[in-house]
């Protein structure tokens, strides 16, 4: 690790000051703050020490229906108003959230384990973008669906659907609820969104800024706790669409309770994305978009190229800078300004990283970690690499997320879109030549919602995000994330 | 983490950086740089494995052009993925020694003067009058004609003589005027040549054009008693003009010779940059794990500040790593930088800030 450099980097903690944190919160709902009907909390922990951050209302049967009431009355409003006076507040919000950016950073880093780096430079401004970008489209709607323009006159224009019961994962907290609100309420839907109950603070923080944008009361509503107030949440009559962020399992469980009743649902699952390096990549780079690709975040990342496909070739080369740069990732407190990677987020999390590793090597493939010293409070996952991986190995197939990459050689490039293919995923995928016509012929094969040339976990609130198969359906971001917020 | 100060057995001549709770240190001045630098021994085995490379202008080009690509985006995110690192207390102390310690403190003007060169040695020597534990700079530099008065005001202290060479800065001269240039400096004591490539001839594809003429300014670095002034090679990026041909330049400089590669003259619009340093130092890196030897760098122009300087050492640190972190491996081309570097120090010494007047002009 750096710490045997002679250059050894003296901790630069960013200061916790700047967060005023209370030692409870309760649901948002209808613009107020209020306890779960039935009274009962649950911890919020940091990952890194496992201090307990504050207690928060848990939300039950009941909170959810009050919650999804609120947002019904505010829809007539809501959906009334011009889209230029949504827009207003989005910007508002957009702009609060840039000056409390550092605020919400530190938070997101205590209540999250990831490094401050990543809230302070990646997280924040993506979530101020997502707003921005949406409140731009707030009143140009009539040209957000391809083929319909108000110039036509026939027919209704786009039009909300009403309310949007949202449920987002632990890994991006505050980035999730940005891709899920911002469009929403852009739209005209009003919204009743669940953070995941690992990560709760930072939505109801957000709920905080809605208060301070003046944002109508019940068009956003923050109801956190678990998964049966997920579940509660998808399955109320009165919620016209459902967004969910997760776990391929719990996506399938929310598709079999839509199915039928006239919601419209859009999933974004699991990924298992393949990394494809061929022999004339520019390998410099390409170590750093592997990197980049499975270590940012802990690799908790939905499309993390955790599959990486080198051509054979290189595969030595590539391995050996591969290692030499891993060794140099510091691992350690997510408040200290230079840290790379941070905390697994739960125990869970780290128990199933752990099984999936072993499993790895009890199949065979080949484990290697640089020497790294872990902090002895917290969930902690060294970076890890297996060689020797094939198809046929676990982790090969399944999503590990968490900092493991698992390296496959192939030796053409039909090899390399066969095996890239070969899952049930098609989140996002990554393809590392320099030759253009290569990248171009590889991007029109490969079955992947993204896919990234020379670069990898790019994200841009005017490009559409999603996935195939087992990935999901529907497309967040862009103008085609306004869709599935639109009754066309 | 809690010792700043350089692993015993880095060649480093930097003083254990002071702590910053204490006051100014008053210990002994810090050691001069080693007399006799651990530069790259000219192993013979330099060219084993490339000597098919070289065989050719056909097979030079064809070795260049193999290399691994870059691609821009890339290196430019990295590069500045490093600068967010956060240097702070001890680590910035040892960074601040590192980088003084680096320094060739230069002097590249028409109107220079004795006197004036003069006044860089003596400033080079004791960079700072009021705390004799701060390190010497590396090396001064200055046009060939000045060496002299350079190697005579610098007599003992160990710090070296660095001359440009070859018709710098543009490099536009006869061939025999650059090696006639190159030895007058060299006869006149300079220890270290900073010549520049022709780079007409890299731009229009005459590799070995260039590969040769380093191949003979080198030869024209000897001395009569057999050794060898340190050749530095200077590219002048801002018009090589793409990062793949800076990554062939370093590979040609390398193969022909270069104890050092250098990324500037400072005379032109574009000068050191913070990426272009980055992908030269991976290219020293792959080179050593070529042929095992070891070539240097230096970022030269347009390098001001201890922010600035300190960005370069986390490159240096977190991209060729401990064995570059020494003036014999790493050098700054500047001459206002160290004066930046001066007011940092002492404000980590007395927790203020003073002022340019508290560092002397020259």
């Amino acid at each position: 690790m750096a710490e045997n450099s002679a250059f050894a980097y003296a901790p630069a903690p960013e200061s916790r000051a700047i967060l005023d944190l209370a030692p409870s919160y309760g649901l948002f709902i209808d613009g107020e703050f209020t306890e779960a009907a039935d009274g009962t909390v649950f911890k919020s922990v940091s990952p890194s020490s496992e201090e307990v951050l504050a207690e928060v209302a848990r939300a039950g049967e009941a909170d959810v229906d009050r919650a999804v009431r609120a947002a019904r009355k505010a829809f007539t409003s809501w959906s009334a108003l011009p889209g230029a006076e949504r827009g207003k507040y989005l910007f508002r919000i957009a702009r609060i959230l840039q000056e409390r950016a550092r605020e919400l950073a530190v938070l997101e880093s205590l209540d999250n384990g990831k490094p401050i780096r990543e809230t302070r430079d990646v997280d924040l401004p993506l979530v101020a973008a997502h707003f921005f970008y949406y409140a731009g489209w707030a009143d140009k709607l009539a040209y957000a669906v391809p083929g319909w323009s108000p110039k036509d006159g026939g027919g209704a224009g786009p039009r909300p659907l009403g309310v949007a019961g949202q449920v987002i994962p632990w890994n991006f907290p505050l980035l999730m609820l940005s891709w899920k609100i911002a469009p929403a309420l852009a739209a005209g839907n009003t919204v009743v969104l669940k953070p995941a109950e690992t990560t709760p603070l930072s939505a109801l923080f957000f709920a905080d800024v809605c208060r301070q944008a003046g944002l109508p009361r019940g068009v956003v509503n923050i109801l956190t706790g678990y998964g049966d107030a997920g579940a509660a949440l998808v399955a109320h009559p009165d919620v016209d669409k459902v967004a969910f962020t997760g776990s391929t399992e719990v996506g399938r469980a929310i598709a079999r309770t839509v199915a039928g009743t006239g919601k419209k649902v859009t999933l974004e699952l699991g990924g298992k994305a393949a990394n494809i390096v061929f022999d004339d990549a520019p390998i410099d780079q390409a170590v750093e978009g592997i990197v980049n690709g499975i270590f940012f975040n802990q690799g908790h990342v939905c499309c993390a190229g955790s599959r990486l496909l080198v051509q054979e070739s290189v595969q030595d080369e590539l391995l050996e800078a591969l290692k030499r740069r891993m060794a140099r990732l510091r691992v350690g407190d997510p408040l200290d300004k230079n840290t790379d990677i941070g905390a697994i987020n739960s125990a869970e999390q780290l128990a199933r990283i752990t099984a999936l590793a072993e499993a790895g090597e009890a199949e065979g493939a080949q484990r290697w970690a640089p020497p790294c010293e872990l902090p002895s409070a917290g969930y902690w996952f060294a970076p890890t690499l297996f060689t020797g991986v094939t198809q046929a190995h676990r982790i090969a197939r399944e999503e590990i997320f968490g900092p493991v990459l698992s390296v496959l050689t192939f030796r053409t490039p039909a090899e390399a879109v066969e095996k890239a293919n070969n899952t049930p995923y098609g989140l996002s995928a990554g393809i590392w030549t320099e030759k253009g016509s290569r990248i171009l012929s590889m991007a029109n094969k490969l079955r992947a919602g993204v896919v990234w040339a020379n670069t990898f976990n790019k994200f841009d609130p005017t490009s559409p995000f999603g996935g195939y198969k087992e990935s999901g359906y529907g497309r967040e971001g862009g103008r085609h994330g306004l869709e599935g917020y639109l009754d066309v | 983490m809690s010792s700043a100060s350089p692993v015993s057995s880095a060649p480093s001549p930097v003083s254990t950086a002071p702590s910053p709770s204490s006051p100014a240190p008053t210990s002994a001045p810090a050691p001069a740089p080693s007399v006799v630098p651990a530069y790259a021994a000219d192993a013979p085995g330099r060219l084993a494995g490339f000597a098919d490379a070289t065989a050719s202008a056909n097979a030079l080009r064809r070795f260049l052009h193999g290399l691994p690509g870059v691609d821009a985006v890339g290196l430019e995110a990295r590069a500045a993925g490093l600068g967010t690192r956060s240097v702070k207390t001890t680590a910035k102390a040892y960074a601040i020694d590192l980088a003084i310690s680096m320094i060739d403190l230069t002097t590249l003007e028409g109107a220079d003067t004795a006197g004036k060169v003069r006044a860089l040695c003596a400033k080079g020597m004791h960079p700072d009058p009021t705390d004799p534990g701060t390190p010497r700079v590396a090396a001064i530099c200055v046009y060939s004609d000045m060496v002299a008065v350079a190697k005579e005001a610098l007599a003992g202290s160990g710090i070296q003589v660095a001359s440009v060479a070859t018709a710098f800065p543009s490099g536009r001269a006869a061939h025999s005027v650059k090696l006639a240039d190159t030895a007058e400096a060299v006869a006149a004591g300079a220890d270290e040549i900073d010549m520049v490539i022709d780079r007409g001839a890299f731009l229009s594809g005459r590799y070995m054009d260039v590969f040769e003429e380093i191949q003979a300014v080198k030869e024209a670095c000897a001395r009569p008693d057999g050794s060898r002034a340190h050749l530095k090679v200077i590219f002048e990026n801002g018009e090589l003009a793409t990062y793949d041909n800076i990554r062939r330049c370093s590979w040609l400089a390398m193969l022909a010779g270069a104890d050092f590669i250098k990324t500037s003259t400072g005379k032109v619009a574009v000068n050191a940059t913070v990426p272009s340093t980055l992908l030269m130092l991976e290219a020293v890196r792959d080179f050593r794990d070529a042929t095992g030897v070891q070539v240097g760098v230096k970022p030269a122009g347009g390098i001001r500040t201890s922010k600035d300087a300190i960005k370069y050492l986390v490159v240096v640190n977190e991209t060729a790593g401990d064995d570059w972190l020494s003036p014999d491996w790493f050098r700054f081309g500047a001459s206002s930088l160290l004066n930046d570097l001066l007011m940092q120090r002492q404000k980590l010494s007395t927790g203020r800030y003073s002022g340019p007047d508290y560092v002397t002009v020259d």
